[in-house]
């Protein structure tokens, strides 16, 4: 199994470590929950140096990018992010991901850990004809996230990069405590934080320095179970359970990813003709009714027909009831709908709710 | 750390005896393994539990657990403060997060169960 850098880190402050994908990674450290309320009140620090990074190079790196994502790469100036996808010519997705413009010649995709081989070998079977390179980058960038509202007070003092200047999904290049690094402010939890990259063969130097920084802030070193939760509230997608090669784009409700006007790519047909003729399916939010907690993969109900199945599905720690994503015929996506799941042979209600489920409150 | 009067089985249940009657709940090393309880689906009173046989779930943040009965008996009680209260599961599992209460049917059937000091070595097996 693959380990992180920051591995020695986990197992010296007593994580339960799982496999996920290949890699060792942390669970949790000190409960779920408590992890899960730190990001939402304080700030908690994670390891995501599972995720994979695929960098594209070369005089035609634009137009490559272009082709590969619906959204508007062109947008992208050597200081910023975007959220977007790798898409099937069906407009369904391979992968969902993060685009950054390192350079006007040079773009980083940060994908997900189960799909960075597959996605490696899908950007190299379509750069014929584009003057480009591709680097798998996935082993040798380590990936620290610091989220949660006090996430730019336990950063600043390490580092000189003025972080209150960089905008939502803005980049810089810079030091944090003595080490070479990509900041964003970016992540997966619905708070604001940041995303640190970086190539040292000591990451554990970050991550010691912003838990010893955050000490005063009651910073906690978060596992994947929160990260988890922390997302499904704040409707974020998970590749493999809620979209997949068998969801398009539309059907996912990220229309607005979609940059029609930008010129071709991948799936531009097939997601142009969906929008046009209308989406039969839409995956949507609900809370339950009833008591228990639903999982993904349990079956969906409307009208007395299994319809679907629950794409994710868990408690939430923060509004302390059962939440889930699930697709459903488009007829019955309205706000306000009720259906049931199945769990454990019995069905309980469930209504359709608008989402994110979580949003923080945004500083007036 | 487990105490003596309890019983124990291999899925990290316990029973503790009193009188004819047995209390059971899951052990220590069984909460740390599912993390935080959100969630616990009880027998209804009165149900005829036979050995091993599944008598609920529990449902932690990221998992679903069948809890098996250690011994055969009639449900007489379940732990209602478990129901606005799941954490009492992690935070005390062998005392206030007990589960249900159970008129022993046979209790030759403990003979099946590991003692205290049984049970530590079994686990001590399980870790290695």
């Amino acid at each position: 199994m693959k380990k992180t850098r920051l591995n020695s880190c986990h197992k010296k402050l007593g994580a339960k470590l799982i496999g996920f994908f290949g890699w060792e990674m942390p669970v949790e450290f000190s409960g779920i929950i408590k992890e899960h309320l730190a990001v939402r009140q304080k700030a908690g620090l994670f390891d995501v140096s599972h995720m994979g990074e695929i960098v594209i190079s070369g005089k035609q790196a634009l137009d490559f990018v272009q082709y590969l994502t619906p959204n508007n790469a062109a947008r992208l100036t050597p200081n910023k992010a975007q959220y977007s996808a790798l898409t099937t010519p069906r407009g369904t997705f391979i992968d969902d991901l993060l685009v950054y413009c390192l350079d006007e010649d040079r773009y980083l995709l940060v994908v997900n850990a189960a799909n960075s081989d597959k996605d490696y070998e899908w950007v190299i079977s379509h750069k014929e004809g584009f003057n480009v390179q591709v680097e798998n980058k996935c082993d040798d960038y380590s990936q620290l996230a610091l989220q949660g509202p006090k996430a730019m007070e336990i950063l600043q003092p390490l580092t000189k990069i003025n972080l209150e200047e960089m905008n939502i999904f803005g980049v810089s290049w810079g030091n944090v405590a003595g080490e070479d690094t990509i900041v964003s402010r970016t992540g997966y939890t619905g708070e604001d934080g940041f995303e640190i990259y970086t190539l040292s063969q000591n990451p554990d130097k970050i991550w010691d320095a912003i838990l010893e920084e955050g000490k005063a802030f009651d910073v906690l070193p978060v596992g994947l179970g929160a990260r988890d939760t922390l997302r499904l509230e704040a409707r974020l997608m998970l590749y493999g359970n809620d979209i997949d090669e068998t969801t398009t784009v539309l059907e996912a409700d990220l229309s607005w990813l979609i940059k029609f006007k930008k010129g071709n790519f991948l799936g531009r047909d097939a997601l142009l003709k969906q929008k046009e003729e209308g989406i039969k399916r839409k995956i949507i939010g609900f809370e339950i009714l009833g008591r228990g907690i639903v999982r993904s993969h349990y079956h969906v109900f409307v009208d007395g027909e299994k319809v679907s199945e629950v794409s994710s599905g868990s408690f939430s720690p923060f509004l302390k009831k059962s939440i889930g994503l699930t697709y459903l015929p488009i007829e019955h996506t309205e706000i306000g709908t009720e259906f049931e799941i199945e769990i454990r042979g019995n069905r309980v209600k469930a209504v359709v709710v608008s989402t994110p489920f979580y949003k923080r409150n945004e500083k007036a | 750390m487990y105490s003596d009067d309890f019983y124990y089985t291999k899925d990290h249940e316990w029973v503790k005896i009193k009188g004819d009657k047995g209390i059971v709940g899951i052990t220590d090393f069984a909460q740390k393994q599912l993390g935080d309880v959100v969630y616990v689906e009880f027998p209804k009173i009165g149900a005829q539990l036979e050995f091993h046989q599944s008598l609920g779930v529990i449902e932690s943040v990221k998992a679903v657990s069948d809890i098996y009965s250690p011994i055969s008996g009639e449900v007489i009680k379940i732990n209602e403060e478990l129901n606005n209260s799941p954490e009492l599961l992690n935070e005390d599992p062998h005392g206030k997060g007990w589960i249900i209460h159970l008129k022993i049917k046979d209790k030759e059937e403990l003979e099946k169960l590991m003692s205290a000091s049984e049970y530590e070595k079994f686990l001590e097996g399980l870790e290695e």
